[in-house]
């Protein structure tokens, strides 16, 4: 069974060593391109939004490569995410692909039948096996989380930011080479000592901005046109509110049992955004608060066009905004988004952000406190 | 004194206006309607709202604008959930928080959360949370709420015997049996698609009048009994979580196996999220059962001319298909 999954920012590295655990052969799809994107445009529904896209090309992609069996994760609504799977299996079949693919759905009143097929993915019916290196997974996807801040945090501060990139393109390269939970975890180790010994200027004058919006569109550095290296050279520390590993805690640890840090998240949406809107629309509104009120200088909102939920958000953050006195960019991106473009905006939020807080020093300093 | 309760004609407007009107009539409130949809409406909305919003929901700002200079309060429910394990579009789900936050000076709101997802017991609080408004009588609104869902099932009625929406709002309280009688001859086209896009005059751009003036038979979703759209529904290989989904996947499914129809025309907002699975789901089938399909896909700017030009092409594809079907050549 030669397994394959869509891309979703780090989320491959995990998956790759856990499944290599398990005993399976793993077929990475290529990193996403330009090529992806236009297998994907030219097979899915015109107006569907642009994930599904990509997912598309990822899966053709993998197909050629040699994958026979594809891995994705569902849900029950109300976000058209739910509804992936069904179109992608139609589209596949259309083209004549043989390939069996198994859906992760939440229960939704039927748990044998996702235990059933976690245990064909993983391949044996091991419930302690499975669970030890689904463990494992999140242990994995934890260190890249975090070696993704650690390299972001570096960027901003290095008197050089173009050593970072080379640092992490070469543990990118080197990810292919590596095989099960071991030596995927070495790797990271081994990369997060050589971005420490980096040098940095702790008195550079950075920006801090927090993005928000849909997961998809946060994580996967292809769709936002890599937008924290972007910021990071341009002096800026990221904070991203959504990363894999908060996604997997929240739904599939502690959300069930109701301990979710997410819940944070609702309370500062609530005055705003009191029930759900699908997607991760209270979460955007609910995080963008939480950024203001830690003193952050900007908010950035990332969401794909036609995208219903962060409509909603992006609806309400004109109104955040008012309220707490802090500049927010939104951003559409669809496969016809310009580089060049989007750059000049980023660059010009950046240059906003800078001047205001220059003004605040010099109002101190005036004012004499 | 009679109080002013404004309703945007607008999205849920054609599924519950009766349902609502007569509510709120026996609770001796005043219901004040906005305009129908018109260009200044259109305008209206399209600059209050957030420029990705599909039409419907820019039109339904526009309504409201329309609306909160003229009344005391305007009634936005908050639906979530009207079935157990579905789902309304994520659009209507933030829809009174979308409106508080883009349009300035207005009137009280009455943002009533309807989300009957886990259990049924919601409704009636929903009902009483309403009525509160206007009356701390609970007596009043239950018996309020009964009088107003039995006339909103002669609606409903109304509607499966084949009356369009927008006539049977005007009809539905005079009791009528006799529908008019439809000409079994003619052509039978389904004009499917979100009820707020199908009935608004203004965003179809009249197709239904425009088919009905060609003696065609039209048929929507809502004409469609609710059994035999979940039976159909229930044969997609996962289950829909969205009522509007469940019920246009449904009624097509339905009138296209029964082969009941000779062509769909499917009315779609642009940049509607629902619509992008839906018409997918429905094109496959229409396809495989040989069905013609045509999509007409709406926004602020499309022209009345190329629409016509696409339903009459269509048409004549239709009758032309029908006319010729015995007459193949023999030999291919």
């Amino acid at each position: 069974m030669r397994i394959t999954f869509p891309h979703m920012g780090n989320t491959y590295v995990a998956v790759k060593a856990m499944f290599e655990d398990l005993g399976h052969e793993v077929v990475v799809p290529p990193k996403c391109s330009k090529r992806t994107l236009e297998i994907g445009t030219k097979y899915s529904p015109e107006t569907i939004c642009l994930p599904l896209k990509i997912n598309i090309g990822n899966y053709i992609e993998s197909i050629e490569k040699g994958a026979e069996t594809i891995l994705i994760t569902g849900s029950c609504g109300p976000c058209r995410f739910g509804y992936y799977s069904v179109i992608q299996k139609e589209i596949l079949k259309d083209l004549g692909y043989d390939v069996e693919i198994i859906v992760f759905d939440p229960p939704d009143g039927k748990p044998l039948e996702l235990a059933k097929r976690i245990m064909k993915a993983a391949g044996t019916k091991n419930v302690f096996k499975i669970v030890r290196s689904f463990q494992k997974g999140r242990k994995v996807l934890e260190e890249v989380d975090n070696l993704v801040d650690l390299s972001n945090t570096k960027r901003a501060y290095a008197n050089n930011p173009f050593e970072i990139d080379s640092i992490m393109n070469g543990f990118y390269e080197n990810i292919e080479k590596v095989h099960g939970v071991t030596e995927t975890m070495k790797l990271i180790k081994d990369t997060k000592s050589k971005l420490r010994r980096i040098k940095v200027n702790k008195n550079k004058k950075i920006v801090k901005i927090g993005i928000v919006g849909e997961i998809y569109t946060v994580i996967e550095p292809f769709v936002n046109l890599e937008i924290e290296k972007k910021l990071g050279h341009m002096g800026v520390l990221v904070d991203k509110s959504l990363t894999p590993t908060k996604w997997v805690n929240h739904n599939l640890i502690y959300g069930p049992l109701g301990l979710s840090e997410e819940k944070k998240v609702w309370k500062a949406a609530k005055p705003y955004l009191s029930t759900l809107v699908g997607g991760h629309g209270r979460e955007t509104v609910g995080s963008a608060v939480l950024y203001a009120k830690e003193n952050y200088d900007g908010i950035i909102q990332l969401l794909p066009f036609t995208c219903m939920p962060e409509i909603v958000a992006e609806s309400i953050l004109p109104t955040v905004q008012k309220d707490y006195n802090i500049p927010i960019l939104t951003l559409i991106v669809d496969e016809l988004t310009g580089e060049a473009g989007y750059l000049t905006r980023l660059e010009a939020f950046v240059d906003l952000l800078r001047k205001r807080r220059e003004e605040k020093v010099n109002e101190g300093i005036l004012s004499g406190s | 004194m009679a109080c002013k309760l404004g309703i945007p004609q607008g999205l849920l407007f054609y599924d519950y206006y009766p349902l609502w009107k007569e509510f709120f009539k026996e609770l001796g409130v005043e219901v004040v309607l906005s305009s129908k949809t018109n260009k200044e409406i259109l305008d209206k909305g399209v600059s209050a709202c957030v420029d990705e919003a599909c039409l419907p929901v820019k039109v339904f700002h526009g309504h409201v604008e329309d609306l909160k200079d003229k009344v005391d309060y305007i009634f936005i429910p908050k639906f979530i959930s009207i079935r157990k394990r579905e789902f309304i579009c994520p659009k209507f789900l933030g829809l009174p928080e979308m409106i508080k936050n883009s349009i300035k000076d207005l009137p009280p709101i009455i943002d009533t959360e309807i989300n009957l997802r886990k259990s049924n017991y919601k409704l009636m609080k929903a009902i009483f949370e309403t009525g509160r408004h206007f009356t701390y009588n609970f007596f009043k609104i239950n018996s309020a709420y009964k009088k107003a869902f039995k006339y909103y099932t002669d609606y409903k009625r109304l509607i499966t015997k084949g009356v369009i929406p927008m006539e049977a709002i005007r009809v539905y309280s005079k009791c009528i049996n006799n529908v008019e009688n439809r000409n079994d001859n003619s052509l039978r086209i389904m004009v499917s698609g979100h009820p707020y896009n199908i009935y608004d005059e203004y965003l179809s751009m009249r197709l239904i009048k425009k088919l009905k003036k060609d003696n065609i038979n039209v048929i929507t979703p809502e004409m469609i009994k609710e059994d035999k759209i979940n039976y159909y529904a229930s044969k997609l290989p996962k289950r829909m979580f969205w009522s509007f989904g469940r019920k246009i996947v449904g009624s097509a499914f339905s009138v296209m196996e029964e082969q009941k129809v000779d062509g769909i025309i499917y009315v779609s907002s642009f940049g509607c999220g629902l619509d992008s699975i839906l018409i997918d789901l429905v094109q496959r089938k229409a396809k495989a059962l040989k069905v013609p399909f045509t999509l007409l896909t709406v926004d602020e700017h499309t022209g009345e001319a190329g629409i016509n030009t696409r339903i009459e092409a269509f048409t004549d594809m239709i009758k032309w298909r029908v006319k010729n079907e015995n007459n193949i050549p023999t030999h291919g």
